[in-house]
């Protein structure tokens, strides 16, 4: 018997030009650092420094937050809601126009897969800038009052996992509704924030509407701290989250938080096997596990557990482990030496703890920062696999007998961004649904974002919501 | 969910045949179509293409199944059929000429010493509308005639119905009838409709004796399509978890360009598995797919595509 190997299909590196060093865009250009030191970014699955980025330090944040003062005065602000829109529909268009672009030089910075950045990231990313810019002329018919008005300056702080949708979640809804942004991409993924400051010149967005300071822990630091901010957004660790509500308890300053979490996927005996196989796959391995609301916890009936594992590892051998920019890879690179490390370091807490490790059969390439799709068995509520957040392909597998038990041990953690449900008995979602304490439900299917449905977390998940209406109402005064 | 022990009495009693029937997983048909879709946008290229194209030729069921046909229209199949490209004798031979039963014996004698195998619709194809005993005749007859494969349709009103041990008891009866013959079910996907009729139709079919379980005539719209074909992968491959017996699957009708073959094969691939890789376990039910596949095969030799006049028409 011939074997069907699919030979290596990379999706080109030309349509991408990355500069050998990049600085902050304020004001509508892109400057030099008065005060901040420069750092690399790294290709994650071959350990090439792909450029040299400004690490800005306090004064480059402070006159990037003056920069926004003064945009957010004289232009943005009194716009127009109507005149806001065309900009934001040009974004979104020249988004669409560079998404190969875009998406490649996403794979290369962050290690997702092209699939993934190609098919998810930069469909969502041209989408949530349509949908906000549709709302830029109708707020007051948000529910949020006649005519609610903007907050100001926004200091927004984004992760690496999804470095441009992220940007999008934040920069659409803030800018759709009169506000002005300093964003800060995380230190590892900055690339495709310094392409969206390209795309805001293109599209001659007026200068210091948005503006792009880079940066590691430092620079957010200073950033979320500064006094001429009025809103603060953070997406990231719940324990970086905890430090800026500390910081900001009293200042009067807008806050909203999307932090952790340990989303349980719950699969009942009724449910459509082959596709909660793949729900569960999408779960915990889309972007190599590292996803906030990722199904990090798989909550099976034990009246199928042997059938739902033996499926579920023979789809794990399948999946294909390797060079991002392949078209035919499923799962890429981890983002950097240390989430590896955490990685790494959770999975022998967890064979520590007696937990059962079964990786996926894989070949993994010599360079870069790799780790197998994995399943812990034997998983109980103890163990801290089952508790804490891994941000990796590292799936905990617990059982549960009856919908109340499952329920209870969905809730049970500290966090509560997502939860799936797989069952075909419609009133079991229902009764699911209405029970699970999580900001984001699915039935029937996984980490499926849409910029009409609002996101966000219970508990230590954080506060506020991202999307859809809801969304608005984190960047306006009412 | 299955055992070998629990598959030897699942059709003692209707009863018993429509718990078991009822009781597989049922089929979620966003997931499934998302599924197909996902596995449909993988890249093929240069040697896995030129792998996937010749497979794809060596599982062509070449078939004409039309009202006008003539034993000279079918010779004239038959010869493409043992030797598809004239230009190129590397081509592989297709898998099977299909036919309707009265012309199988034409076939046979064109195909004599080519190893193309015959194969012949029967069972009042394609409504299987006539009684039993006329379509065990008709089955009858195409084996009589030569048929080294037959190409059943089932009782889409007796599975709608609900009366699904009749439709084994004829599926067994047919089976019982083509002898040495194999026996391929076409299970009509386009009258079944749903995703979980489909899964209960492929069981059924294999529990009953299936060698094949295929998924259209190709008179009814939709024909193939890839999702139902993922549903069909998925059963036999459980089916031979809880058997241990390889059942194949036939993707027939409105595949006609050489890209969508290649689609199927790479859900073959990730669905079934490699095992279903071959002409033995794995069909293409076409008419034009084979020129199209047979031109990608030149384009990647010689490095331009010729056209439709450098490949064979009849």
């Amino acid at each position: 018997m011939a074997v069907f190997e699919y030979a290596p299909a990379p999706e080109s590196r030309a349509v991408v030009d990355i500069a050998s060093h990049y600085g902050l865009f304020i004001g509508g250009e892109f400057v030099e650092s008065e005060d901040g030191k420069p750092f690399k970014s790294v290709n994650p699955a071959t350990e090439e420094v792909l450029a040299e980025v400004t690490g800005a330090g306090p004064r480059d944040v402070d006159r990037a937050v003056r920069a926004a003062r003064a945009a957010y005065e004289k232009v943005w602000g009194p716009m127009s809601g109507a005149d806001r829109a065309k900009y934001l529909y040009r974004i979104a268009r020249i988004v669409q126009e560079r998404s190969r672009e875009l998406a490649v030089l996403e794979s290369l910075d962050n290690g997702k897969p092209i699939r993934e950045s190609r098919d998810v990231d930069l469909p969502l990313v041209a989408a949530w800038f349509f949908s906000y810019a549709g709302w830029a002329d109708k707020l007051g018919y948000a529910g949020f009052g006649p005519d609610p008005r903007p907050l100001g300056v926004a200091a927004q702080v984004i992760p690496w996992n999804f470095p441009l949708l992220m940007l999008a979640w934040k920069i659409a809804t803030a800018l759709a509704c009169g506000n002005t942004v300093v964003l800060k991409p995380a230190e590892t993924t900055p690339l495709t924030a310094l392409a969206f400051a390209d795309i805001c010149r293109q599209a001659e967005l007026p200068a210091g509407v948005v503006n792009i300071v880079t940066g590691a822990g430092g620079t957010g630091q200073a950033l979320v701290s500064h006094g001429g901010v009025d809103k603060v957004a953070f997406t990231g660790s719940t324990e970086v989250g905890r430090q800026i509500a500390g910081s900001l308890a009293g200042t009067g300053r807008r806050l909203t938080l999307e932090l952790g979490g340990k989303a349980a996927n719950v699969v009942f005996e009724d449910a459509p096997l082959d596709q909660a196989v793949e729900g569960i796959v999408n779960g915990i391995f889309f972007n190599q596990g590292q996803v906030c609301c990722a199904g990090s916890r798989l909550l099976v009936q034990e009246s199928v557990y042997d059938e739902v594992l033996g499926r579920l590892k023979r789809r794990m051998a399948t999946l294909r482990v390797g060079d991002p920019l392949d078209k035919n890879t499923d799962v890429g690179a981890i983002n950097s030496p240390a989430q590896l490390a955490r990685i790494r370091e959770l999975s022998e807490v967890g064979e520590a703890e007696g937990a059962e490790r079964w990786s996926a059969p894989c070949a993994m390439p010599e360079r870069g920062y790799w780790f197998p799709p994995t399943l812990f068995t034997g998983v109980t509520q103890a163990h801290r696999i089952a508790r804490e957040e891994i941000f990796g392909p590292v799936l905990s597998v617990l059982t549960f007998r009856t919908p109340a038990e499952a329920v209870d041990k969905a809730n049970n953690t500290p966090y509560g961004l997502s939860a799936g449900v797989w069952t075909e008995k419609g009133s079991r979602i229902l009764w699911m649904a209405q029970r699970l304490r999580a900001g984001v439900v699915w039935a029937n299917t996984f980490n499926k974002f849409d910029p009409a449905s609002p996101f966000g977390g219970y508990k230590e998940s954080g506060y506020g919501r991202e999307g859809g209406r809801h969304g608005l109402e984190a960047y306006l005064a009412h | 969910m299955t055992t070998t022990d629990t598959l030897a009495d699942v059709a003692t009693s209707a009863s018993a045949l429509r718990r078991f029937l009822h009781g597989l997983p049922g089929v979620d048909q966003v997931g499934a179509e998302e599924r197909a879709a996902r596995l449909a946008a993988r890249s093929v290229k240069a040697t896995a293409k030129a792998f996937a194209l010749d497979l794809a030729v060596s599982m062509v069921d070449l078939t004409t199944l039309e009202g006008q046909d003539t034993p000279g229209k079918v010779r004239a199949l038959c010869a493409k059929a043992a030797r598809p490209d004239p230009s190129d004798p590397a081509a592989p031979r297709v898998a099977a000429v299909c036919v309707y039963p009265d012309l199988v014996a034409t076939a046979k004698r064109a195909l004599a010493g080519s190893g193309v195998r015959v194969a012949s619709v029967a069972t009042a194809f394609p409504s299987g509308r006539a009684a039993r005993a006329v379509k065990i005749a008709d089955v009858e007859y195409a084996v009589a005639a030569g048929a080294d494969e037959v190409d059943m349709v089932i009782d889409r009103g007796a599975f709608l119905a609900g009366d699904y041990l009749a439709l084994y008891d004829e599926i067994g009866a047919v089976k019982e009838a083509c002898g040495g013959a194999h026996l391929k079910v076409i299970l009509e996907t386009g009258e079944l409709v749903t995703y979980d009729n489909v899964r209960r139709a492929s069981w059924l079919a294999m529990l009953a004796g299936a060698d094949f379980i295929k998924t259209s005539t190709g008179k009814v719209q939709p024909a193939a399509t890839l999702p139902v074909t993922l549903v069909m992968l998925e059963a036999v491959r459980d089916f031979r978890a809880a058997v241990g017996r390889q059942v194949g699957v036939k993707a027939a009708g409105g595949i006609r360009a050489a890209k969508d073959a290649l689609r199927y094969l790479v859900v073959v691939n990730e669905t079934a598995g490699p095992a279903w890789l071959t002409p033995a376990l794995y069909r293409f039910g076409a008419s034009s797919l084979l020129n199209d596949l047979l031109m990608q095969r030149q384009k990647l030799a010689t490095g331009h595509y010729a056209g439709h006049d450098y490949v064979t028409e009849d």
